[in-house]
């Protein structure tokens, strides 16, 4: 037994696989403890982008202190020249004929380009003359606006704000060096994967999908492990008519694609019943028959050896002879069986709710609602929300992969000739 | 034909016609155990608001008249078998009046259209990837291997999603969704043609991109499997040549490959579900998606009895096809 997980251990893709989904369980076991918020509050109308969300409200509150960064001047003029208009300076310097090889949209090229305009860009001739492209005269007045926006010197124009209410309200100026520091604003949200179509953090919301499902897979694999188990064991060992009919159930079960019959059970139960719990039940009695089919072969091939006969002479119960005989012979195998199971399982569920026949709940998330829900809000198309729906498949992509690679880590071991 | 070749004929014909039967009744019975009653629902959406209980009453009368639920179950169950055997399915609950058999027929060539080739292709390419993976076995491989398992392990429906949001999204080279541009009427005309040829690509690739991971990952280890079976060491005791071996490698894990195909060319229907609801293309799996959304029992009926008769269909075929071509399950059956 120790010999054996020294090997397992040995294995290079077993570890690989182990470190992988140990550090997602525990980052879905410990991530609650760091941050309590509830998964499901919603924090903002609809998705928000990833990032630091400052207060404004607290940060005209807060303190000032008077920092003054030399690159302040540059930074300005790089959050409000956006790529677009800095395509258009060089569409305009381009349709004049000035030479623009050497310009593009990046930052590092920013001072460049705006030498470029200061010294290509004439208010009087822009007005007369119609370059290619900006005949029109609305073309020509967003030329005006956006080279006032370039050329104004920001550090002149300070800034002022009214604070408080009616008569006590006191105006204050702001220039350009006050500066708040970010711990001291009483609200500041991070929020690193931003929020789904709820409003809520998809973070949290994530993690707490993440186990959720785990716990999905792992009951629905132990279900149709020790039910595929128990069939291949009974049908295997007893045989005779026992056998006829319990094959003939998984006969049927093989058939039947495992996805209709799951349409068709999760829709005789109703919407109301579905919970996590039934959603794993009925994954697991719809995926326990490969299962029982292999562990029976295994059975047969097993029932007649020496040691098993020696076992039914000494009157030994049946119950033993499969604890004993026949359970360590398979055992290997069962556990390869089980990983499978829980990742299908999780695979199963995601796919079911997808097609809105998830869990009905509305006080935990799965993998499969969030992506569901990604769909039904438009996070892949109209709102083109990459935080909403990529980081779940990263996740499930993760998942099956370090269950796989346990998979064939364990093959490797357990099958010597399939080692390398 | 052999004694022990009509057996073996006869028992599968035996099984494939009980297994249809369970599978038949199943289909009946699973969906009208769900709670609720379908009829209220459509009565309480297509009611005027002004309307007195008598009139709901007799509203809910007509539509259970209409779709046969005021018999017992079992002639409910004769004319579940008698639309079934007439194709009709009955009719909808959702598109009432409209046939069942109507809407499954206009989703049906478009599912054929797009998963059949799309099958074929990455079981040609997956299978071809996975030999040479096999045969190779060098440092491409196993540089390759964890890199086409990581591959594998994205969901088919995440990769729909990325396929989508790169290609039609992003670089806008694809559209969105649909089969055709909707402000087109279908006729044969290159402007049509065309516009559905844009809209298949994605759907098709997606399908193939899928199918290639699996197969490939398949046909590899069965290769391995059977380049290490004592009958290739044997033959290269004997010194048959390299060539000569290979084909015979390849010929044996071609079997469960075969099957595979088989089965997903029968379970195409299902397998369309996912493709098709991630693009919205017009065909089976969005017809079932649709009927899923709005518990339109009849036609969720039709779909996973369609479903269930293929998948039924190819595993019989399948198992008369292996007779003849599987020298294993010859010896096995016709002694």
């Amino acid at each position: 037994m120790k010999n054996t997980l020294r090997n397992v251990f040995h294995s290079p893709r077993f570890l690989v696989g182990f470190i992988i989904f140990m550090i997602i369980l525990l980052t879905t076991l410990i991530y609650p403890y760091v941050i309590s918020r509830d998964p499901l509050v919603s924090l903002g109308k609809g998705f928000l982008e990833p990032g630091t969300y400052v207060s404004v409200y607290d940060a005209n509150n807060a303190g000032t202190y008077r920092v003054t960064l030399p690159e302040a001047q540059i930074n300005r003029l790089e959050s409000a020249l956006s790529i677009e208009d800095r395509e258009t300076m060089i569409a305009y310097l381009k349709a004049k004929g000035d030479d623009v090889s050497m310009l593009d949209t990046s930052n590092e090229k920013l001072d460049d380009l705006l030498a470029a305009w200061k010294n290509g860009y004439d208010e009087a001739d822009a007005k007369k003359s119609k370059y290619e492209g900006f005949s029109t005269q609305a073309k020509r007045n967003a030329l005006r606006r956006l080279n006032t926006r370039v050329s104004s010197d920001k550090s002149s124009a300070a800034m002022t704000v009214t604070k408080g209410d009616g008569d006590s309200a006191v105006t204050e100026k702001i220039d350009d060096i006050s500066y708040v520091k970010v711990d001291e604003v009483a609200n500041v949200a991070t929020l690193p994967l931003g929020t789904d179509n709820f409003g809520r953090d998809t973070l949290t919301e994530l993690v707490h999908a993440t186990g959720v499902s785990l716990i999905i897979g792992l009951m629905a694999g132990t279900i149709a492990t020790l039910l595929g188990l128990l069939v291949g064991l009974l049908a295997g060992y007893v045989g005779g008519i026992l056998d006829d009919i319990l094959m003939f159930i998984a006969n049927i079960f093989t058939v039947i694609p495992g996805f209709v019959l799951l349409i068709l059970i999760y829709y005789s139960l109703g919407p109301e019943a579905r919970g996590i719990t039934t959603c794993a039940v009925v994954i697991g009695i719809t995926s326990w028959v490969w299962t029982a089919r292999s562990v029976r072969s295994q059975v047969i091939s097993l029932r007649n050896r020496d040691h098993v006969n020696l076992s039914k002479l000494s009157g030994h119960s049946l119950f033993r002879i499969i604890l004993t005989d026949i359970l360590p012979y398979i055992a290997s195998y069962v556990v390869m069986a089980f990983i499978l199971q829980v990742s299908s399982g999780i695979l199963a569920e995601a796919q079911l709710s997808l097609l809105g026949l998830g869990p009905k709940t509305t006080t935990t998330p799965t993998l499969g609602l969030m992506m569901n829900w990604a769909k039904l809000f438009g996070a892949y198309t109209s709102s083109n929300a990459w935080w909403a729906y990529f980081p779940v498949i990263l996740v499930i992509a993760l998942i099956s992969f370090s269950l796989n690679l346990m998979n064939t880590g364990l093959d490797q071991v357990f099958n010597p000739t399939l080692r390398d | 034909m052999t004694k022990g070749m009509r057996k073996y004929f006869k028992k599968k014909i035996f099984w494939f016609v009980i297994t249809l039967v369970a599978a038949v009744i199943l289909n009946f019975i699973l969906p009208r155990l769900m709670p609720g009653d379908p009829v209220n629902a459509i009565v309480g959406k297509n009611v005027s608001p002004g309307a007195t209980p008598e009139q709901i009453q007799e509203q809910i009368a007509f539509y259970k008249h209409q779709f046969g639920l005021d018999k017992n179950i079992f002639g409910q169950f004769w004319d579940f078998i008698k639309n079934a055997v007439s194709g009709t399915f009955g009719v909808s609950y959702n598109q009432y009046p409209r046939l069942v058999s109507d809407i499954i027929g206009a989703g049906i060539w478009w599912t054929v259209a797009l998963q059949l080739p799309a099958i074929l292709v990455g079981w040609l390419l997956g299978n071809l990837l996975g030999a040479l993976a096999a045969y190779k076995r060098s440092f491409w491989d196993k540089a390759l291997m964890p890199v086409s398992l990581f591959f594998s392990a994205i969901p088919a429906f995440g990769a729909a999603v990325i396929l989508l949001v790169i290609f039609a999204v992003t670089l806008g080279v694809a559209p969105v969704n649909g089969a055709y541009d909707p402000g087109m009427i279908p006729g044969f005309n290159w402007k049509f043609i065309s516009s559905v040829i844009a809209h298949y690509q994605l759907p098709f690739w997606s399908i193939v991109l899928i199918s290639i991971g699996g197969q490939a990952v398949g046909m590899r280890s069965m290769s391995i499997y059977e380049l290490n079976a004592d009958y290739v060491k044997y033959a290269r005791f004997l010194g048959v040549k390299d060539k000569k071996i290979v084909r015979y490698v390849f010929r044996n894990a071609m079997l469960p490959q075969v099957t595979g195909l088989a089965m997903s060319i029968g379970s195409m229907v299902g397998g369309a579900l996912v493709a098709e609801t991630i693009f919205s293309y017009p065909g089976l799996g969005m017809s079932m998606y649709a009927a899923i959304n709005s518990s339109d029992y009849p036609v969720i009926s039709a779909c996973t009895l369609i479903i269930t008769i293929m998948v039924l269909l190819a595993s019989f075929l399948l198992d008369i096809i292996y007779a003849f071509i599987d020298p294993r399950v010859k010896a096995a059956q016709f002694d």
